[in-house]
């Protein structure tokens, strides 16, 4: 079965990701656009624009019903949700099935099975993986008793979703009531279920994800792994691939582990495993999967030279997998910095408004996934993504090298940007050295606290 | 950008490097790609696409719910009232969550620190401070409206000292 005609169910970068493989392809784009977006370069740039609704998300990018009515009224064969929104929503991958629009993401079993923490946890297990002590819990009571023979701290999790919300760090008993009580009343407030478990809180870990690609046949291969561990507030900032300083007997049984877990569900789409590693036991732990593209795939693109959306288009097609895992070649190594619409002077206060000029770098071993434009508006609604600088290298030192010039040629004027925070990490010594432990950003952010635009310049 | 990969882009620099060129235009029908060199070495990219063709409607527009700037009601002497404003643009909420009672509500008392909003802008949370001591009087915005910094969101009435 041959795609003809996508409707792409997002915005941003991502949109503008999407539509540069169709067209490489040959598919048509149509874009489901919200009021806040009609003006977009994506808008522009699709085959198709067409409005969903008015700008907040719940009336247009998560509105499963007008999502599905834009489908059906453009005659499009398959969705691609990209990443946030409804791509992990099993009612969006029925509805499509029902309407015969292909969802360009796994089954909605799977959705389900990977969207429910603890499910994910009991499949980890099943398939052979070593997952962080602990289990759910119904209260406080159940949460100290459980706390006792884990032993404290413990980290409190929401079985309904992730995004830190519901997420709790307890030290030690007498912390633990309050912390349960708190972390049921966020997760009944975020995920609409108030389930929780408990995990051995891991000191020092590492965040360290695999890319996955499977075909629903039981034929799935790894793309190797991604370093994620540069994080303020469980939001990533910086991604690596590969991971560095990490042995190579761990990488291997990371990966491995990733296809097992991959294998176990007989997934189809891209999908990514996360994994914690605890540096001080060298050990890893299953953390989740995420069934869907993410935004840091263009650094496993870069040292592999795959396109992962055409993949998941090709998968989507029903084929089998077109690759084999030793076809899969890996060169270099890649970095992307997520420059955002935030203020790093003010506790990265969010700031939306118009890009006056967006000047983005370009060159050898520079790659921008953006979709901002001298001009742009960067509405309050969506996140503050702005653009995804890449930078490839035939080893990591050439990679940053091309990172830091490339830094210095981004000029974003209107908008607040993370840019000078990126500029300062890039130079920072345990950086440099890499291998830094998801502790790192907070505690360089908290030394460096006012770093301005005019001291990188 | 253009209808190039980042590795044609390259290429094309490449070229450009050993020239005496700073600047090189590219132009489709549907983008234009304007390359110059950086201050400080490498090249910068500034990409304009064009407008083909206008949005399609799937439905008749139904208005966003949008404030309209409210009148200033206060006589001016009274200058006892206080207007609570947001800083930022986003999505206003009287709750701390959906279903839960609001902050506020009018009489309510209030201290220089009390929470009396959230505002949400790019999916991140930020408490809308009452400012001064006082009695909330007027709630001007319906929960889950979008407001501007221009917006009042509520009136207060401060306390005598």
């Amino acid at each position: 079965m041959k795609l003809h005609r996508i409707l792409i169910a997002n915005r941003g970068e991502i949109a503008l990701r999407v539509i540069r493989t169709c067209r490489k392809l040959g598919i048509e784009t149509v874009l489901a656009v919200s009021d806040a977006d009609l003006d977009s370069a994506p808008a522009r740039l699709a085959d198709i624009a067409i409005r969903v609704g008015p700008p907040p998300a719940a009336q247009s990018y998560l509105h499963v019903e007008r999502i599905m009515a834009a489908a059906k009224a453009v005659k499009a064969d398959a969705i691609h949700p990209g990443y946030g929104f409804l791509s992990e929503n099993a009612r969006l991958a029925r509805a499509a099935k029902e309407a015969e629009i292909i969802f360009i993401g796994p089954d909605e079993t799977h959705l389900a099975s990977v969207g429910d923490k603890l499910q994910a946890r009991d499949h980890a297990v099943a398939a052979g993986l070593p997952v962080v002590p602990g289990g759910p819990v119904d209260d406080a009571e159940a949460a100290l008793a459980l706390a006792g023979e884990i032993g404290f701290p413990v980290l409190i999790k929401a079985v309904g979703g992730g995004g830190g919300r519901g997420m709790r760090h307890v030290k030690e008993g007498s912390e633990m009531k309050p912390a349960v009580n708190l972390a049921m009343a966020e997760a009944e407030a975020a995920f609409g279920d108030a389930r929780i478990y408990i995990e051995r809180f891991v000191e020092r870990g590492r965040h360290i994800e695999v890319q996955l690609l499977g075909d629903g046949r039981g034929n799935v291969i790894h793309l190797g792994e991604r370093d994620c561990s540069i994080q303020r507030r469980y939001q990533k900032l910086v991604e690596e691939a590969p991971a560095p300083d990490l042995h190579p007997k761990l990488r291997s049984s990371i990966c491995e582990a990733a296809v097992r877990f991959g294998r176990h569900l007989k997934y189809r789409n891209a999908g990514t495993v996360e994994f914690l590693v605890d540096i001080n036991r060298n050990e890893f732990y299953f953390l989740e999967m995420n069934a869907r593209i993410q935004v840091e795939h263009p650094v496993t693109e870069a040292i592999t030279g795959l396109d992962l959306i055409a993949e998941q288009i090709w998968i989507a097609e029903r084929n089998e997998l077109r690759l084999t895992q030793n076809a899969v070649r890996f060169s270099g190594h890649a970095i992307e910095c997520r420059i955002n619409a935030e203020n790093p002077a003010d506790d990265f206060r969010p700031s939306p408004g118009t890009v006056i000029r967006a000047l983005f770098p370009a060159g050898e071993g520079v790659r921008v996934d953006t979709h901002i434009e001298s001009g742009a508006h960067v509405p309050p609604f969506y996140d503050s993504l702005l653009a995804k600088i890449i930078a490839h290298g035939k080893n990591r030192e050439e990679a940053l090298i091309r990172m830091k010039l490339a830094l210095r040629n981004c000029i974003l004027e209107g908008v607040d940007t993370n840019v000078s925070t990126h500029a300062g990490l890039m130079s920072r010594s345990e950086f440099i050295d890499g291998g830094v432990t998801t502790d790192f950003l907070p505690a360089f952010l908290a030394r460096t606290p006012r770093l301005s635009a005019t001291e990188v310049a | 950008m253009l209808d190039f990969s980042s590795e044609e882009v390259a290429e094309i620099l490449r070229l450009l490097d050993a020239a005496f060129h700073d600047e090189l235009t590219l132009e489709s029908k549907r983008r234009r790609v304007v390359f110059r060199r950086g201050a400080a070495g490498g090249w910068t990219q500034e990409t304009h696409t064009f407008q083909l063709r206008p949005v399609v409607l799937l439905e008749r527009a139904e208005e966003p719910r949008r404030n309209i700037a409210l009148e200033a009601t206060r006589s001016p002497s009274d200058t006892d009232v206080i207007e609570i404003r947001s800083s930022l643009p986003g999505t206003f909420y009287r709750a701390p969550k959906p279903g839960a009672a609001p902050f506020v509500e009018v009489e309510s008392r209030v201290h220089e620190h009390s929470v009396v909003a959230i505002v949400e802008t790019m999916k991140l949370m930020n408490s809308i401070h009452a400012g001064a001591k006082g009695k909330i009087v007027e709630i001007c915005v319906t929960n889950g409206d979008f407001v501007e910094p221009t917006t009042v969101l509520m009136r207060l009435r401060r306390a005598g000292p």
